[in-house]
């Protein structure tokens, strides 16, 4: 889809920023370029849409040399989404998300009818938000914008320069998350710039890893996690790789899919038998159809009377997690959770496993990679 | 001296308003031609590449502020003879308006221009805007604020220098200052000065108003926050 061959850029004062880089991005692919600020990612990114005029080397597109394409034509092909935002502060959100469309001479409903896809698309209302300025929108909000304007007029190409940069760290958080949700279902070729590299990892189907203009390692995020090159990339990965490992895993992955479970309606000995049978200081309680329900603990057993249901010492848990839920979003319910165990249950409710800190000491211990499934 | 401007006013409507159309023409025309020049070059003198340029240009327009207005209609006299143009009356009254007006309208414009944050500048860029396109659509859109206040600064300035122009025939307020100075006539001189404040104060209340109503919308609540 997108093929950089010995690619380099040298600036009229003689910077070499990027240096001989060859790059190939599959369609569908989220290419991350990241490294140190100065590495050059942006500057490749940018040699992309011509932005920025390559000193010596190629980039194809489709096949085709970039450079043998008319620029604005080239760009207006290539959705791109900036650092800060950079929406339009005198045009309304609509007018924002059509500038493409506007450049690219499509007719007014078509354009409007893509305004409002693309809003509904970012999760926004495009009954409330088409028609305000940008000035009106919160930061997470103009990101969004952001984001939908780039995809405007439907390109299969996507360039994105810290698109999340200049945002507090949870609605980031969420607007990843959003984004890549999106992508699954629009599948664009996307290249992503970051100095970031949990956003890396999070993003990345491949990363790039950029230093003083050279590439020094293309690969997955586990490979780059497991298999570093050479010291600069298991420095820049730096010491907390067992922490990033556990985003590269889904809880489904690692959890226990036979929990130790009794059913509400049971009676208390049940409940005590099966909490010295497992050797274990708790139960997971469900209903007759595996609906979770909650936990009991060994102590709650102690002050109960005979012929007493479970009902009534179940503690209703505070959080549960999905069986695609990364680990490291998991690792979090689970410290802000009384128990400490983590409930995975499926969208209708029903019991699909746990995840216990033992587990996860042991898929710290063992690094183990798995195949990435994102 | 109060009562006989008072006087004099009052049984003088019909000049007075006269004296203040044709005062305003003057304005108008000597600014309009000074929008179009200024705005134009202030486009042309902010391309890339172009600072020194802009420079020279700015710097020119600078020196001609510092040319005392009698001087200019002084010197625009034998210029405009030796053209075979008329020497006296509106055209050098308006070639004058429209000199002194350029320096803060196209100052403002190049500067104007200049602050547009580069960062939309490159996402019309990035998106396949042509220069004509971000120049139109995003840059002087953006730069509207600033070139109007520049625009006003040039009109409440020529409302004082058009004054002058009765000197070289050209009519307007100035006619009862300058008819006052000669017979000592402290109420003519008053009523040309306090109208041509009182135009002063309108027109640029006035253009305050328009300055509102061409501003973008977007752009209005961003400055407001």
């Amino acid at each position: 889809m997108i093929k950089l061959e010995n690619v380099t850029k040298i600036y009229p004062d003689g910077t070499r920023a990027v240096n001989n880089l060859s790059l190939e991005i599959n369609k569908g692919e989220i290419c991350v370029l990241l490294g140190p600020s100065g590495c050059g990612k942006t500057t490749t990114m940018k040699m992309i849409n011509r932005l920025i005029p390559i000193t010596s080397g190629k980039i194809y597109i489709n096949g085709e040399d970039n450079t043998k394409i008319d620029e604005n034509e080239l760009r207006r092909n290539i959705g791109y989404a900036i650092q800060q935002i950079g929406l339009f502060p005198h045009m309304t959100v609509e007018q924002n998300i059509m500038t493409v469309p506007v450049l690219k001479g499509w007719p007014e409903n078509k354009r409007k009818k893509r305004a409002k896809e693309l809003l509904e698309l970012v999760g926004l209302d495009p009954a409330i938000y088409s028609n305000k300025y940008p000035a009106e929108l919160s930061g997470g909000q103009m990101q969004r914008v952001g984001v939908a304007r780039a995809l405007g007029a439907d390109p299969e190409i996507l360039l994105m320069d810290e698109p999340f940069g200049a945002i507090d760290p949870i609605t980031r958080g969420r607007l990843q998350d959003e984004f890549l949700k999106i992508q699954e279902e629009i599948k664009k070729t996307i290249v992503f710039v970051t100095h970031d590299l949990n956003e890396a990892m999070k993003m990345g189907d491949k990363i790039a890893l950029l230093k003083d203009g050279r590439l020094v390692q293309y690969d997955t995020p586990a490979n780059l996690l497991y298999k570093p090159k050479n010291d600069f990339v298991r420095n820049f990965v730096g010491a907390d790789r067992a922490l990033q490992g556990l985003r590269l895993l889904k809880v489904k992955e690692v959890m226990s899919t036979s929990p130790p479970v009794v059913k509400v309606n049971d009676d208390l000995a049940v409940a005590k038998k099966r909490i010295e049978e497992e050797k274990i200081p708790w139960l997971m309680v469900v209903d007759n159809e595996n609906r979770f329900l909650g936990w009991i603990n060994k102590p709650d057993l102690a002050t109960c009377r005979q012929g007493e249901k479970v009902e009534k010492v179940v503690i209703p848990p505070t959080t549960t997690a999905f069986p695609e839920t990364f680990l490291n979003e998991a690792l979090s319910l689970m410290l802000s959770s009384a128990i400490g165990n983590l409930a995975i249950v499926d969208n209708k409710g029903r019991l699909k496993g746990v995840l216990t800190f033992d587990i996860l000491r042991e898929v710290i211990g063992k690094s183990y990679v798995g195949e990435r499934s994102k | 001296m109060l009562q006989d401007t008072w006087l004099y006013i009052n049984t003088h409507w019909d000049l007075i308003g006269k004296l203040s159309l044709q005062h305003l023409q003057i304005i108008a025309i000597g600014n309009g031609i000074g929008v179009v020049v200024g705005v134009t070059v202030g486009i042309l003198i902010s391309g890339q590449g172009r600072e020194s340029i802009a420079d020279i240009v700015l710097y020119l327009s600078e020196i001609m502020m510092t040319i005392p207005s009698m001087a200019l209609f002084g010197l625009l006299m034998p210029i405009l003879a030796g053209l075979a143009l008329p020497s006296i009356g509106y055209l050098p009254a308006i070639i004058a308006l429209v000199a002194y007006g350029l320096l803060p309208i196209l100052r403002n414009t190049y500067t104007g221009l200049g602050e547009v944050d580069p960062a939309m500048i490159e996402a019309g860029r990035g998106m396949g805007m042509s220069n004509r396109q971000i120049l139109f659509k995003v840059k002087l859109p953006l730069a509207v604020p600033v070139i109007m206040a520049g625009l006003r600064n040039a009109i409440v300035l020529n409302i004082g220098i058009a004054a002058i122009a009765v000197v070289i025939g050209a009519g307007g307020l100035g006619v009862p200052i300058f008819r006052g100075i000669r017979n000592f006539r402290p109420d003519l001189i008053l009523t040309g000065a306090i109208f041509v404040s009182i135009l002063a104060v309108a027109v640029d209340t006035l253009l305050g108003q328009v300055e509102k109503w061409i501003t973008p919308k977007g752009v209005k609540i961003g400055r407001e926050e």
